[in-house]
């Protein structure tokens, strides 16, 4: 095998090169001839390939993502640690204690090898976290896929779910939540966005830089091997044709295993102090963390490729430099901390090599079998990438889709066409039980979840002492945001936030998994725009900084794209996780009372999808004035004890929400329709800023009391009795057992049992 | 009293064991795999998890490791040890226990709030329940299918060496509805199911799953 070195390259300065192959423009190629001053060497173009790569580099969305840096840095309860540009945002949460949240897509992975695409995108993000010094504490997966009746989503699902599980359960870390949402637009580009939570003391911060000249470059973890071998170039940024060849080879395979010895070794580490600065190794591999480790640090770096240990000996230098094989981590340690380091390592049965030093030449030179076959300014390759300022255009068919209201679609009237609508709505593949998906997942591990799925958000306890906990919830709704970029991402935000809020808990930070269709269609890119827009201008509103996140491109089939996809994420903080609110109905006599006002608003709702297959006219509108009152109502009723439960109002309206509540523990409720409201708005209008509250009996005066003084709208609509049926008076009463079958058989039917 | 809980790697559950011990007014002492020093504790659990990855089989290789030499002998001497769920398909692959944990009989891992009864209530970690007493705990395991030949079912039956059955559903294919056996002796008592997260109202479906922890305490007061 001839290698491709530095002096080879400078001696053949014609030799035509497969830069298109690896998935690079040709201004880019000639763009990487300018700054070498010579043509790349076959390792210098992996490298650039994969780093100027969409997914690496942010070269579509760079320009607008900036808006977040712009945001203010800081939340209600304390300062960022870490912002934007880290492996993962750090906020202060009192106490001592910092956390850090982050999402990953890990979408086409998934859709060419659903268990493995799923599993590696959860080791992935739990490395990000691992790899700011925090203890991975939680994980959550929000999951969009095509219609449930789809002959391929029976193949895309189950091995999603199993991946998710597999590799969550393995690691020992709970699955607090997500989402699972089926549209005819994900069926060949299904979402697979995964979130970690980590939590560690302010001291134990690690940033990814490498510092100190003298100081040794450690890989550990797992061997090198061929697999995932230009994921991110040729997988992630790039869309699907059917007629390609198969990217299997692209798709990275899991060792949860391996990554669960890997975290306790790392924070056994961090706790011995010997880890200057670290990084993990998720997309572009070996290129990413040394050119990246080496950019934001202070010198260069001189790596020994044959020092690389591999799975197997014939990889090539490019090979190896591109592999995406999972489970490893890069670390800058102080000569003298070496011995230390390695004995940790053994310990736990982790593999680390010594393969490389810092220094302060300023590039990044690597070595292989004695030639050099990479040298590069690093910046060149992490930091400076392409920017581009794609057009974006607000697409012509968008006036056609926003006139097309569903003001005139036919509405139920009779309480017997109420109860069948209610009855279809919550059996319907997005409103039906996801226990087939959640019980596959450990939510009991570690022994710190207060509420899990199905609750509104996670909550998890940090403290045993104080009992300081956080709340975390990820959501999005694509059709939404179809109607209206700006406010489908300010409504995915308005949800996550409210759903945080409910738990009682204060919403502080925000994190984004952005999904998308091709940047280079203007429309798209245009979308993408909006919802950045949306999205920082929301945040701005709500004092809730963007900590982190992922954008994920070229979701698309052909020419067809995705649902414009912003996932938002909302961490809050409790003081007490013992004052958590649940969301479900529990003790007969409490009052129910409905927070915030009801419009009839159907644009783009469930509703209008599962009856009518329609999505026309405009979103519900958004109010973050009141989604802020609304939480601080539901923060105080929490401190005091006010309320025994609380329950988001979002997709399916009121009456989604008052099923789950009374499904929760089999307790019944009767409800009557307020005065002046149309009984079907009542029941299934999506109407935001809202949520279903019980009061116990002795309270409501002081409840109601609150929301005057706040001059919050709070509406009596009912009481929890022990009937086991929910009665909507004057309409109609559903038994639990039809209600329960309804809401429970649709996935078992569907999937299997 | 002190309660040893041992941590293979790929153990999961051994800081939810540690904080059951604890939370029972045990003092619980962190065990290494690689040690083979018991260090002392006056009873053993085997936690949760995937010790080794559950490579090969469930259990097959932790039951190797070092610290089983004299967790095995100690046993032996009627030392209590209790066996939740990886911990279980140990003490199966060390033969501390009769039968198997096999592959969960619909494919797919499942957790779950469990009720089952309690059909012995005279082994070292079974004491504080009544005899039939129902409680509710998790369960979550993608290999806790209980197996093991219909003379061992039988002599186990017979002997009441099944120490909980599973209610209203069988979550794994258990033979028999089988979620824990105990030796002859009733020391070692091993348990699909995991009480260890059922000790917390805020944390766990209950505190159905403190009982086991209380009664070893009691047991070794006791003795």
């Amino acid at each position: 095998m001839t290698v491709d070195t530095v002096e080879t390259a400078t001696k053949t300065p014609e030799q035509s090169q497969p830069w298109a192959e690896l998935g690079l423009k040709a201004d880019e190629y000639e763009r990487i001839r300018d700054i070498l001053g010579r043509r790349p060497t076959s390792s210098e173009l992996a490298m650039y390939s994969v780093m100027w790569s969409e997914h690496c580099s942010y070269k579509s969305s760079k320009v607008h993502l900036r808006r977040f840096g712009e945001l203010q840095q800081e939340t209600p309860v304390g300062k960022l640690l870490a912002g934007i540009g880290e492996n993962a945002g750090v906020i202060d949460v009192g106490h001592g204690y910092a956390v850090t949240f982050k999402a990953e897509s890990h979408n086409h992975p998934s859709y060419v090898e659903p268990y493995q695409g799923a599993a590696t995108g959860v080791g992935g993000i739990v490395r990000d976290i691992l790899a700011m010094g925090a203890r991975p504490i939680g994980v959550m997966d929000s999951l969009r896929f095509g219609p449930l009746d789809a002959p391929d989503t029976a193949r895309v699902l189950p091995g999603v779910v199993a991946g998710v599980g597999g590799y969550g359960n393995c690691l020992g870390l709970p699955n607090i939540g997500g989402e699972v949402v089926f549209d005819s637009t994900y069926s060949g580009n299904p979402l697979v966005n995964a979130l970690c939570v980590g939590v560690m003391r302010h001291e134990d911060l690690h940033l990814a830089k490498a510092s100190g000249a003298g100081n040794k470059v450690i890989l550990y973890g797992a061997r090198t091997g061929g697999d995932g071998i230009g994921g991110v170039s040729v997988l992630a940024s790039e869309t699907f044709e059917s007629s390609g060849p198969a990217k299997r080879p692209s798709v990275q395979v899991g060792d949860p295993f391996m990554e669960k010895l890997l975290i306790e070794c790392t924070l056994e580490l961090f706790a011995a102090g010997v880890v200057a600065g670290i990084q993990d190794l998720g997309g572009a591999g070996l290129s990413c963390a040394t050119s990246e480790l080496a950019s934001a640090g202070d010198g260069g770096m001189h790596v020994e490729l044959d020092r690389v240990p591999l799975r197997d000996s014939t990889l090539a230098p490019e090979e190896i430099l591109m592999s995406e094989s999972q489970e490893r981590m890069m670390a800058v340690v102080e000569p003298a901390d070496v011995e230390r380091f390695m004995e940790i390592c053994a310990k736990w049965d982790v593999q680390a090599d010594v393969i490389g030093e810092v220094n302060e030449s300023g590039r990044l030179t690597i070595e292989w079998r004695g030639e050099t076959v990479v040298d590069v300014p690093p910046r060149t390759v992490a930091h400076e990438g392409p920017v581009y300022q794609r057009p974006y255009e607000r697409p012509g068919w968008l006036d056609e889709l926003q006139a097309a209201a569903s003001s005139s679609l036919p509405r139920p009237s009779s309480g017997d066409e109420l109860r069948s609508t209610l009855l279809r709505m919550v059996a319907s593949p997005n409103l039906c039980s996801r226990a087939w998906v959640t019980d596959q997942y450990d939510r009991y591990v570690l022994g710190n979840t207060v509420l899990a799925q199905p609750e509104d958000a996670g909550v998890l306890r940090l403290d045993d002492d104080s009992g300081l906990g956080i709340a975390l919830s990820v959501d999005a709704n694509g059709r939404y945001a179809k109607l209206d970029p700006y406010a489908g991402a300010q409504l995915a935000l308005a949800e996550a936030y409210r759903n945080v809020a409910v738990t009682g808990a204060k919403p502080v930070a925000v994190t984004d998994c952005l999904n998308f269709g091709s940047p280079e269609d203007p429309g798209v890119m245009w979308q993408f725009a909006e919802a950045v827009r949306g999205l920082a201008d929301g945040c701005q509103k709500l004092g809730t900084p963007v900590t982190g996140g992922n954008v994920s491109l070229y979701n698309q089939t052909g020419d067809t794209a995705i649902l414009p996809t912003p996932v938002v994420g909302v961490l809050g903080v409790l003081d007490d996780v013992a004052r958590r609110i649940p969301s479900g109905f529990r003790t007969p006599g409490h009052i129910i009372y409905l927070l915030g006002d009801t419009a009839d608003e159907f644009g783009g709702s469930e509703w209008a999808h599962v009856v009518h297959s329609h999505l026309g006219g405009l979103p519900p509108a958004v109010d973050l004035d009141a989604e802020r009152e609304l939480a601080e109502i539901l923060h105080s009723a929490s401190r005091d004890g006010l309320v025994s439960a609380a329950h988001d109002v979002s997709d399916g309206g009121v009456a989604q929400a008052l099923v789950e509540s009374v499904l929760r523990h089999g307790v019944g409720a009767r409800v009557w329709v307020p005065d002046g409201l149309d009984p079907f708005v009542f029941l299934f209008s999506e109407s935001t800023a809202r949520a279903v509250v019980a009061v116990p009996h002795p309270e409501e005066v002081r409840f109601t009391g609150m929301c005057e003084a706040r001059r919050f709208p709070h509406t009596r609509i009912g009481v929890i009795d022990d009937e086991g049926t929910l009665e909507v008076q004057g309409q109609f009463s559903i038994g639990f057992d039809e209600l329960r079958r309804a809401h429970e058989q649709t996935l078992p039917s569907a999937l299997g049992e | 009293m002190t309660i040893g809980v041992v941590t293979f790697p790929g153990s999961l559950d051994d800081g939810d064991a540690a904080r059951a011990v604890r939370v029972a007014g045990g003092d619980a002492v962190r065990l290494w795999h690689g040690d083979a020093d018991l260090r002392g504790v006056d009873a053993v659990v085997l936690p949760g998890g995937f010790s080794y990855g559950d490579y090969l089989r469930c259990g097959a290789i932790a039951r190797f490791a070092p610290i089983m030499e004299p967790l095995i002998r100690a046993a032996h001497g009627g030392m209590p040890v209790l066996g939740i769920c990886n911990g279980f398909q140990v003490l199966c692959e060390a033969h501390l226990l009769p039968g198997a944990l096999v592959r969960n009989d619909h494919r797919k891992f499942v957790c779950r709030d469990q009720r089952l009864r309690i059909e012995n209530a005279s082994t070292a970690w079974t004491s504080s329940y009544q005899k039939d007493q129902e409680i509710v705990i998790p369960l979550k395991n993608g290999e806790g299918g209980y197996v093991a030949d219909e003379a061992t079912l039988d002599r186990l039956e017979t002997d009441g060496r099944v120490v909980a059955r599973y209610l209203d559903v069988n979550p794994n294919g258990s033979y028999r509805d089988i979620a824990g056996v105990t030796n002859e002796r009733g020391n070692v008592v091993g348990l699909m199911p995991h009480p260890e997260h059922a000790v917390e109202e805020l944390t766990g479906p209950g505190t159905d799953g403190l009982g086991f922890f209380a009664s070893v305490l009691e047991s070794l007061v006791a003795a």
